[in-house]
């Protein structure tokens, strides 16, 4: 979430409240935002790191808020973090773990566990599509976060199918 | 979810020889108040035949590809009960291609048997499974496999012409089909001229036009894009709530998802069949499947 709070203070600066509800407006329900604790604490994190800094706002109604904006390093960090290429995701497949050496101990079959495995991924599926069938296509960010859930969900499950054709 | 039958036209007939097991949701109403007014259940000749719109008893398929015997659909026994949605999938070569085909009376089936409707059918003859699908079955390929010559919405009217409807019903039923898929200004045109989506939603029209008891889908996404996947799924599960029967083979698990079951195939054998149980929707959003950092 640090890059997040930082991209979005790069534009303008703002208090913890708002930059919630930025990222809730940017992702929609598709990628729900932190609770406003852990912006709080994330804010407070890069202000001890020098990458932004605050100043109380008086408000004549309500209590003060803190309005953070990026400092010159934040925005050096930020700089950095947008020019490097991301790593891709890695598998880290637990699933995988168990099916190879489940059998070996006699703990499992390996066509059950695949069917489990199965099961579960279509039921994950069947969420995201309802998912992407509620939000409204006008949410580009939304949708194509939920299309790229998919897609990997799709290769999990064409990988449990070279599995089965190889191991069973 | 709510799903009414489907507003019947005149044709194809509902009664007659196929007429005793179709409307099985009715039946099973109709059972179930004599229950309550204390008559005893009717007999069933047998429960199979009685509860599902489908269902097949030791299914076998063995092809012959130079000389050599490959045995495609090795002992199937599959139900399908009226008004259910059910996706086929497994990895290429596991049959499930073949056994869509041969429940479709595409091609015969080696052993075993076929009920639709209550009727045994695997021992039809090709003519009689034309008339049989002219009128209860309904198809949809991977490759649209629409008439060239013929305009869309002649290709839509066939159909009802063929099973008996009079032009008036069939340019009615079309024009509803057409409509309701979003393509009624496409009712002139050439299939060529379609997009690959497009044609696929005629072909859908075309495989509803008679209203049949059961649409079999042969891969209806493998040859679509994203959007135009979701459009043949959204109608798909359009017609589904409706009412009507779809048995559909398909690669796709966002497709298979939609159904209300999926049958795993594996070396032409039932590996898995299980009703698909959604992953309750709470507050996680895409975040079971990818994680963003930053």
């Amino acid at each position: 979430m640090r890059q997040s709070l930082l991209a979005l203070l790069a534009k303008e600066p703002a208090h913890g409240y708002e930059l919630k509800l930025a990222l809730e407006q940017t992702f929609g329900q598709a990628y729900p935002s932190p609770n406003i604790g852990q912006v709080y604490v994330t804010l407070k994190r890069l202000e001890q790191d020098g990458l932004v800094r605050s100043q109380d706002v008086e408000q004549t109604t309500r209590r003060n808020k803190r309005v953070y904006e990026l400092t010159p390093a934040g925005r050096e960090a930020l700089n950095a973090w947008v020019d490097e290429p991301s790593d891709g995701p890695r598998i880290r497949d637990e699933f995988f773990i168990k099916l190879v050496l489940a059998p070996m101990a006699g703990l499992a079959d390996r066509m059950a566990l695949m069917n489990k495995q199965r099961r579960h991924y279509l039921g994950l599926m069947r969420r995201l599509t309802e998912l992407q069938a509620d939000t409204d296509p006008a949410d580009t960010a939304a949708r194509l976060l939920i299309e790229g859930a998919v897609l990997h969900l799709q290769a999990d499950l064409d990988w449990l199918e070279r599995c089965q054709e190889e191991l069973v | 979810m709510s799903r009414s039958a489907p507003k019947g036209l005149p044709w194809p007939p509902k009664e007659g020889p196929w007429g005793q097991a179709g409307g099985g949701r009715r039946d099973a109403a109709a059972r179930d108040r004599g229950d309550l007014r204390g008559f005893p259940r009717r007999p069933a000749p047998s429960a199979r035949a009685n509860t599902a719109l489908l269902s097949t008893s030791k299914l076998v398929k063995v092809y012959r590809a130079d000389g050599v015997a490959v045995e495609a659909v090795r002992g199937v026994d599959i139900e399908v009960a009226i008004g259910e949605f059910v996706a086929i999938m497994g990895p290429s070569g596991s049959g499930k291609s073949t056994l869509l085909h041969v429940l479709g009376g595409l091609e015969p089936a080696t052993s075993g048997e076929i009920w639709l409707r209550g009727q045994r059918v695997d021992g039809l003859s090709t003519a009689g499974w034309a008339i049989l699908r002219r009128r209860h079955v309904g198809f949809v390929f991977q490759f649209f496999n629409l008439l060239s010559n013929m305009t869309v919405a002649d290709n839509v009217e066939l159909p009802a012409l063929l099973a008996g409807a009079t032009s008036r019903q069939a340019r009615k039923r079309r024009e509803e089909l057409l409509d309701e898929l979003g393509i009624a200004d496409k009712a002139g045109a050439a299939p060529a001229r379609l997009s690959g989506g497009e044609q696929q939603r005629v072909a859908l029209a075309r495989a509803l036009a008679n209203e049949p008891s059961l649409l079999l889908a042969d891969e209806p996404t493998g040859n679509l894009d994203s959007s135009n996947t979701r459009d043949v799924l959204r109608l798909l599960r359009r017609a589904h709530d409706r009412g009507q029967t779809i048995l559909m083979v398909t690669h796709d698990a966002r497709v298979a998802s939609l159904a209300d079951r999926v049958i795993n195939l594996f070396d032409g054998m039932v590996a898995d069949d299980t009703k698909i149980v959604p992953i309750p929707r709470g507050v996680n959003g895409v975040r079971d499947v990818l994680e963003l950092r930053g």
